[in-house]
């Protein structure tokens, strides 16, 4: 290699790898709507940018990189040291943003005035830095960059980039590119750290694929299709096993070598929030089923489990109010074997076997037990089952090909959810809101009400939930001027319409909620059917839902 | 310029009136929100030029803006007046210096009895293709706009901007690209920034811009050749630019456009938050108005000894003038910022 190209290969690199290249990806992102442009900017990054810059931006967006001493205080502090307070005060007012205003306000030219930092060197910098050396840096990096550098910078430090990009698009942006499955990622994902150098190499072609030590990862989960009951007469009865299909949240137990994790389904880990669960780990195992809340001998409503999702800090009262179990559907390792190969019913068997040897009987069965399976002969004879009464915590019935192996993702033709009919109300359109992205000219999100009587003795509206889709585009442009011909007042991209339009909405439950006027909300509300012909007067009353309520 | 010894206060001859800024003894009001019987009107813009005025002294290309906007019954008495050249009104002297913001805009220069007080309109300080730029003019009483008058506003340059317009039309051949502009001032600078960063594509136009580009052609603004969307195939709109009002961009207007990537030329673009709400895709910071840097600027550069701030974020700059020991006060005329805010 000539000293000519290197030299070239470095002037490259410090741009590619800068902190400005990072930024314009960001400032990218952030004004992307569509999820196709969002990967393909990724995609474009990462083709570009070196190593090891380019995994400080993979980290950076998948949540992955925790500054301790950079925080928001920290950066007040240090633009009031160069700016005026009062006008900073003003400035943060108008903005609503302490990043941006930030970024805006720190005087210097509107144009970068030095080569920008890589971001490698930003990372490097902070990571071991103390609370006095972050100041001093920012200060430093901050007079180095242009105002989009600036904001990028400071998101990076403060975390939290929110530029409409989850974990899940960035893995799936990788697995584009090296073009392979995104399971193949998120498999590797948790026995990797930033900069995942191997990873790179590895999706280049020019490195192995990256060996992780297993014991407490997480294995990308097995999903099923939404069946459409036009295909069960292709189905042979025989061919499946039904089980419920529980209304919590999906969960991995990963219990190896004394390490204890519980994944979501996205392969985020949750154990912080459900210590009474992880306490309970004390088997050899990786695991799959429902997480759930007990109430008594029941489960409890999925308005309980959500109090207890999301919590750093779990109190003793908590743990007492909302004791959590997982409802145990399939099991993936034993030991050092691996089951995934074995066909359903196989698993099955040896889940119960682990359960009869591991757990029954001894104190950790409070915390786990075995979903149990729904014997039936035909499909007739299950669709009454599942319309039956005894579902109350139930979505539904899961189909399972009695020979599926474990396979990441959403296999065709393997896993079924047959889904409980949705329960339908008719209410009143009262708001409409313009959609972003491609619908941007269509009023698309729409708020419906329910009546009740009113102080006056009359009766009211009062909105019980907001839903943007179900509807065809050809009913979305009839809703669209509906809308602009019946609107009586404008807030911004919100319009209140005249409450004459009946719409059915199908939703999968109802829930007490502080939040809305109402005092219920809908869970996954969506348009069924548009009742152009129904007057407004004989929509349904809020009471039709409180009855709903299951608690 | 020294106030003498004798000199009156400044609130003694221009004062405040629900009308407007009011020059008492020339019976003059500049930029009245309603209708006057004698105006001088700094710039077209429809928040600064009402109709209906019993005379109005402006200079001509702001009479022609207006004639094009209201019909040319909109007044019965006319005064063009050149930049630089001296009326007199009832004692007060009067002249129009260049304030940079579009076509015509004018700042108002008042002398009465050794005092001299500068309106300013709305106004900028970088170049603009379409306009003569702002002439300093010292003076006692400066009273300014503040529509950007916080400092985290601070306009990059414009070739820069355009350059980020060109760089996505390169980037989404198969798009057309409709960027929001006001249909003064704005929309013809747009075109004339992009024609000097060398695009000589045809630039299309929604209808409600055509009058005005036309004016501007006719007042000697080259802008290269223009064609209307309507009647222009979807086919033909890919890879083009579109220039549309900022309210025709979300309206079903659009819909006729080969999945357009949605551009806005403002000050306001500035704050990504703010674009990003309105569905924007690609910001460009591009303003008529001073930003942050060109205020303060100006007000070092005018050397008054009193600042009046006419609207926008008056606290900021009001602040920052008596930090540096200058009088100043907000004068929160309402009524403007309407066509702009938009």
């Amino acid at each position: 290699m000539s000293a000519a190209f290197e030299t070239t290969a470095a002037v490259r690199d410090a741009e590619t790898g800068s902190m400005d290249r990072f930024a314009r990806l960001l400032d990218d992102l952030l004004f992307s709507p569509s999820r196709l442009t969002k990967l393909r900017l990724m995609k474009e990054y990462f083709a570009e940018a070196p190593d090891p810059d380019r995994g400080y931006a993979l980290a950076a967006l998948t949540g992955s990189l925790d500054f301790r001493f950079a925080k928001p205080a920290t950066i007040r502090q240090l633009v009031e040291s160069r700016v005026d307070a009062a006008l900073f005060a003003w400035s943060y007012d108008y903005v609503g943003d302490l990043a941006e205003t930030a970024a805006l306000i720190w005087p210097g030219t509107t144009v970068a005035n030095a080569p920008a930092p890589r971001l490698s060197t930003i990372v490097a910098g902070l990571d071991g830095a103390t609370r006095a050396d972050v100041a001093r840096l920012l200060a430093t990096w901050l007079d180095q960059l242009d105002p989009t550098g600036r904001w990028a910078l400071i998101k990076l430090m403060t975390g939290g980039l929110r530029v409409g990009v989850s974990a899940r698009l960035a893995k799936t942006a990788l697995a584009e590119m090296g073009g392979i499955e995104v399971a193949e990622v998120e498999e590797l994902w948790h026995g990797l750290a930033p900069p995942y150098t191997d990873l790179f190499a590895w999706l280049g072609r020019r490195g192995p694929k990256p060996t992780v030590d297993h014991a407490s990862t997480f294995r990308p989960i097995m999903l099923a299709h939404a069946l459409e009951e036009a295909e069960l007469a292709a189905m042979a009865p025989g061919d499946f096993r039904a089980e419920w299909k529980w209304d919590g949240i999906r969960v991995q137990l990963v219990a190896r070598h004394g390490r204890r994790r519980i994944y979501s389904r996205t392969g985020d880990e949750i154990s912080g929030s459900f210590p009474d669960v992880v306490q309970a780990l004390d088997f050899d195992a990786v695991l799959d089923g429902e997480l759930l809340v007990r109430r008594g001998d029941d489960v409890a409503p999925f308005n309980d489990l959500q109090q207890r999702l999301n919590r750093k800090l779990v109190n003793d009262k908590m743990l007492e109010a909302y004791p959590a179990f997982v409802r145990l559907y399939d099991i993936l390792f034993e030991g050092e074997e691996d089951l995934r190969t074995l066909p359903f019913d196989a698993r099955r068997a040896r889940l119960e076997s682990f359960y009869a040897r591991h757990i029954a009987g001894t104190n950790l069965a409070a915390r786990f037990d075995v979903s149990p399976m729904i014997p039936f002969s035909d499909w007739e004879m299950l669709r009454e089952i599942r319309a039956g009464a005894d579902v109350r915590a139930s979505e539904g019935v899961m189909l399972k090909r009695a020979d599926s192996p474990y396979v990441a993702g959403r296999p065709k033709g393997l896993w079924f959810k047959w889904k409980r009919a949705a329960a339908t109300i008719d209410a009143v359109l009262m708001y409409a809101q313009r959609g972003h992205g491609k619908r941007s000219s269509f009023y698309s999100d729409f708020t419906f009400g329910c009546w009740r009587e009113a102080p006056d003795g009359g009766r009211e509206l009062v909105p019980v939930g907001k839903a943007y889709f179900g509807f065809t585009d050809a009913e979305l442009a009839q809703l669209d001027r509906w809308v602009r011909a019946h609107t009586t007042e404008r807030f911004g991209p919100v319009r209140a319409v005249e409450p004459r339009l009946v719409c059915e909405l199908a939703f999968d439950g109802v829930q007490r909620s502080t939040r809305h006027k109402s005092g219920l909300a809908l869970r996954f509300p969506r348009i069924h059917r548009i009742r152009w012909d129904k007057p407004a007067e004989e929509a349904d009353l809020i009471e039709t839902l409180v009855a709903m309520i299951r608690d | 310029m020294t106030a003498i010894r004798t000199a009156p206060r400044p609130e003694d001859w221009v004062r405040l009136t629900p009308q407007g800024l009011y020059v008492e003894p020339a019976g003059l009001y500049i930029d009245p929100v309603r209708a006057v019987p004698r105006a001088v009107i700094t710039h077209g813009h429809a928040d600064h030029a009402r109709a209906g005025h019993g005379a109005v002294l402006a200079t001509a290309e702001t009479l022609a803006i207006m004639d094009a906007r209201y019909g040319t019954a909109h007044t019965p008495v006319r005064q063009p007046v050149a930049y630089g050249a001296t009326v007199d009104v009832n004692g007060v002297r009067l002249h129009l210096l260049p304030a940079g913001h579009i076509l015509g805009s004018a700042q108002v220069v008042l002398e009465w009895r050794g005092q001299r007080i500068v309106v300013s309109g709305d106004y900028k300080r970088r170049r603009d293709p379409t306009c003569p730029s702002f002439v300093v003019e010292s003076c006692d009483v400066f009273v300014t706009e503040a529509t950007f008058g916080l400092p985290v506003f601070r306009h990059p340059p414009d070739r820069a901007e355009i350059g980020r317009l060109l760089h996505s039309v390169q980037l989404f051949p198969e798009r057309c690209h409709l960027v929001g502009v006001y249909a003064l001032g704005k929309c013809q600078r747009v075109i004339a920034l992009l024609r000097e960063a060398g695009y000589d594509q045809v630039i299309y136009l929604h209808g409600a811009l055509a009058s005005l580009c036309d004016l501007y052609r006719r007042l000697g603004i080259a802008l290269g050749e223009l064609r209307p969307v309507a009647g222009t195939s979807k086919e033909a709109l890919r890879g083009a630019i579109v220039l549309a009002p900022p309210s025709a961009v979300a309206d079903r207007w659009s819909r006729r456009l080969p999945d357009p990537v949605v551009a806005v030329a403002s000050g306001w673009m500035r704050i990504k938050q703010r674009a990003r709400q309105q569905g924007v895709e690609l910001p460009l910071v591009i303003s008529d108005h001073a930003d942050w840097d060109e205020l303060t600027r100006t007000i070092d550069e005018v050397a008054a000894s009193e600042i009046w701030v006419t609207h926008g974020r008056e606290e900021g700059l009001v602040h920052y003038a008596t930090r540096r020991g200058i009088r100043a006060r907000a004068l929160a005329l309402v009524g403007y910022e309407d066509e702009d805010s938009a």
